[in-house]
């Protein structure tokens, strides 16, 4: 029961990942996005991590997307007539990440080593935490002040200049 | 075997009276808001249908039924159709984790009345809320009119001011009860209710959800004064009807929810917990139809300023009291 679930899932993901890649209206492929992050939310609470679950529709498909959407929406963006479809030459960085990811899968594949142990159990909230703020507390700390140098660069940018 | 099969019946019941009884209060809650006003305007209000206008719901049904469906020629097919199940489906899902009752022994069997008692319940209600907002966003975009866009793009902006302060006015509750498990936080207040410990936190999340609920006075995407109808203007029949419907299905979740975080649950003296649960969430509702009655509507950039720079660093310095109020219960 819960590996035909897996699959779905997967499929659904993987199906709505390409269509948002291909959708030519901005607005379409939001859709498409949101629907690829549900169902990898819904995979994650497969795999026992209930709380990375909720954060990814809480803070992808729910923040980051609305602010994409509210953006896209602002500028008037939606409109497919007037995006120009990417030439060969700006394809390479994808090909490059691509073929990484596509190297790193395979070789896994070979290795037959189980991606993600099967703990067989949900991790609670109170121990995600004491993980995440202790062993990886200073790697969050860092993240943290990346994500201000992008909000003091954002205040930069749209100061009112005299 | 037998007992999956059971728990399985146990379940689809469960779910099927929260439809029925959601979907029934929340078409009574339009004719309860109808009366409400009309009595706070000094009218009569809906009186024609059935003994005291009871039966209007149904009247008003049957209208939305029977008419055209229509849509406008330039509107983006799917996603117009799409819209209006957005808004309603999330509001009646978050129902799935509230607990509405003591649990029910029977026959030796122990029933949660909760369909689904996730450990992350609260943040569970938090992700279906920042998700509602496709509904309104999308609806309005499709319909390709400006006065619908216009309402869509402040629905997105009203949801970026008011999610954070909702989230962090929950915060002070979790440290409390030391759970996200909507149950635990009922239980933790057998004694005294979390109103009594964070009223300020209370007074942050009404706040919020009344903006949750774009009713008046921040029904900005609406704003019918000055936006037709907002994102919902190119809708009829029983599309609009679904967007109505779940406008009310919120009011009723959220109360719901305001119940169970700040007002103890279902827990409170000589009535049933379930009386005492439908009585709590039903004077949300109330209260919520009072303020339309009474209060005029703010701008939207009013709504922003409210959210980031007078609730938000209101609720973090919340947080840190209780922290420290925590600390020192523990020393002293």
């Amino acid at each position: 029961m819960e590996s035909a679930l897996f699959y779905i899932l997967a499929a659904v993901t993987i199906m709505a990942t390409i269509l948002a890649i291909t959708e030519k209206h901005a607005v379409h492929a939001i859709v498409y996005l949101v629907t690829s992050f549900f169902a990898l939310a819904v995979i994650f609470f497969l795999l026992g991590a209930p709380v990375v679950a909720v954060f990814e529709v809480i803070i992808y498909a729910g923040a980051i997307m609305v602010l994409f959407l509210f953006v896209i929406m602002m500028l008037d963006l939606g409109h497919p007539e007037r995006a120009r479809l990417p030439g060969f030459r700006d394809w390479w960085p994808a090909l490059v990440l691509g073929s990484v990811t596509l190297a790193s899968a395979l070789t896994l594949v070979a290795s037959r080593a189980p991606a993600v142990s099967a703990t067989g159990r949900a991790i609670g909230v109170k121990e995600f935490a004491l993980t995440l703020f202790g062993k990886y507390g200073v790697a969050v700390e860092v993240i943290s002040m990346q994500l201000l140098f992008a909000l003091v660069g954002a205040l930069y940018l749209a100061r009112k200049r005299q | 075997m037998d007992t999956i099969a059971l728990d399985i019946a146990i379940h689809l019941a469960k779910i099927a009276l929260i439809f029925f009884v959601v979907l029934t209060l929340a078409a009574y809650l339009v004719f309860a808001e109808r009366k409400v006003l009309a009595w706070i305007q000094d009218r009569k209000g809906p009186n024609r249908v059935g003994p005291f206008g009871l039966l209007q719901p149904l009247a008003d049904l049957i209208k939305l039924l029977t008419k055209e469906d229509f849509r406008p020629a330039g509107a983006d097919k799917w996603l117009f159709f799409l819209a209006p199940a957005m808004a309603a489906i999330p509001a009646i899902l978050t129902f799935a984790v509230i607990p509405f009752g003591a649990p029910l022994t029977i026959q030796g069997r122990e029933i949660p009345l909760q369909v689904a008692d996730l450990n992350v319940g609260l943040l569970f209600f938090m992700a279906l809320s920042s998700i509602a907002v496709y509904g309104v966003a999308l609806g309005g975009w499709a319909s390709n009119s400006k006065y619908a866009l216009l309402g869509s793009i402040r629905g997105l902006a009203q949801l970026i001011s008011y999610e954070l302060s909702m989230g962090l006015s929950l915060v002070p509750t979790v440290m409390l009860a030391g759970s996200l498990r909507l149950s635990d936080i009922v239980a933790a207040q057998e004694g005294i209710w979390f109103i009594v410990y964070q009223p300020l936190a209370f007074v942050i999340f009404l706040i919020s959800i009344a903006a949750e609920c774009k009713r008046i006075p921040f029904d900005i995407p609406e704003a019918e004064g000055e936006l037709v109808a907002g994102f919902h203007t190119e809708y009829s029949g029983m599309r609009f009807g679904l967007f109505f419907v779940g406008e009310y299905i919120n009011v009723i979740v959220l109360g719901g929810l305001a119940t169970t975080f700040f007002l103890g649950g279902w827990h409170g003296p000589l009535l049933p917990p379930f009386v005492w649960f439908s009585v709590k969430t039903l004077a949300f509702a109330f209260f919520f139809i009072w303020m339309r009655g009474t209060l005029p509507r703010l701008r939207y950039d009013q709504l922003m300023h409210l959210g980031w720079k007078v609730l938000t660093p209101l609720a973090l310095v919340n947080i840190l009291a209780t922290g420290w109020w925590l600390m020192a219960r523990e020393l002293f």
